[in-house]
């Protein structure tokens, strides 16, 4: 079975962002009141076979703390949907 | 002495790193990225560039290059390894050196001279300086803020793995100086074994006076095992 997964990375909390914060000066720039804070993160979408649930969980996390995401500055939230 | 000058598909200061090191009277020769062997008496240069166009991360995907087991196994057997800007994330990325590299903190491409306090004369690579010497050296980058967990900041400082940090021309290491938002000023470390630099400056790029400078030549020369000349 085609599983879908979505893995988001986003920066840590305590990584500076200024892509965001530029995208929050063009918001205020564009006359948009009350937008505390813009974060910036990439959505990556994978079409992977199915199986056994927990293992491909498993496989996916190795690969999203691996590849995908940098643990010294990211995290991740890992999305496992059926189809593709 | 002679050195690997690998090249990734994308890098584009290895022409510049082979000049500088003949310039300095080194061999060097160009490896591509999918090759496998580095010899074991070797120093090993990753240039600067954007290696798979930065994609995803920069240095994220250079790091799985067939030839990074052989630069890991040339770094674990103590010889010298040079990560130049894009080299350094490289570093980075493949776990040699802790920390990461961030976008600037001003967004800005940062293309001009930089002056660099030397903090310590015990590496390599610095040890044709003195503790507080200023240098200027070219940067230019788009990601190049330093970061790292306060435990690792902390480690580097108590074992003096900070070899250059940004300073003001005066030599004083100011945020005014800080091109890039990097924590503590962080422009270079080294490893705790002290033989893999990684920093974000070009010092090929100021080894001839037609160039505009030479004090980049004390870190190129120091990685050849090449002593200062008194």
């Amino acid at each position: 079975m085609k599983m879908k997964a979505i893995v988001t990375v986003t920066l840590k909390p305590s990584i500076l962002d200024p892509q965001g914060e530029a995208v929050a000066h063009a918001l205020q720039n564009m006359g948009v009141k009350g937008v505390q804070s813009v974060r910036i993160g990439k959505h990556i979408e994978l079409e992977i076979e199915g199986g056994d649930e927990k293992a491909l969980r498993a496989k996916l996390e190795e690969i999203s703390k691996e590849l995908l995401s940098n643990p010294v500055m990211e995290n991740f939230h890992l999305d496992l949907r059926a189809g593709g | 002495m002679r050195f690997a000058v690998i090249q990734f598909p994308g890098s584009n200061c290895d022409q510049d790193c082979v000049h500088a090191l003949q310039v300095l009277g080194q061999e060097a020769r160009l490896v591509w990225h999918q090759e496998t062997k580095i010899d074991p008496e070797e120093g090993v240069i990753l240039p600067g560039g954007f290696s798979y166009g930065d994609y995803l991360r920069c240095g994220a995907i250079a790091r799985f290059s067939p030839i990074m087991p052989a630069v890991k196994a040339a770094a674990e057997r103590g010889q010298v390894v040079v990560g130049i800007c894009n080299g350094f994330q490289i570093l980075c990325e493949a776990g040699l050196l802790p920390g990461a590299l961030t976008r600037n903190e001003g967004l800005h491409f940062r293309c001009e001279k930089a002056y660099l306090r030397v903090e310590t004369p015990a590496s390599p690579f610095t040890s044709h300086y003195v503790t507080g010497e200023t240098l200027t050296i070219p940067i230019a980058h788009g990601e190049g803020c330093y970061r790292a967990s306060p435990e690792i900041l902390q480690e580097l400082e108590a074992q003096q793995r900070v070899l250059f940090r940004y300073c003001n021309a005066e030599g004083q290491v100011v945020p005014e100086a800080n091109p890039n938002g990097s924590s503590h000023n962080i422009a270079g470390i080294c490893n705790a074994q002290r033989n893999v630099l990684g920093m974000m400056p070009h010092p090929e790029r100021c080894c001839e006076v037609e160039m505009g400078g030479t004090d980049g030549r004390g870190i190129l020369l120091g990685a050849a095992g090449i002593g200062r000349k008194i």
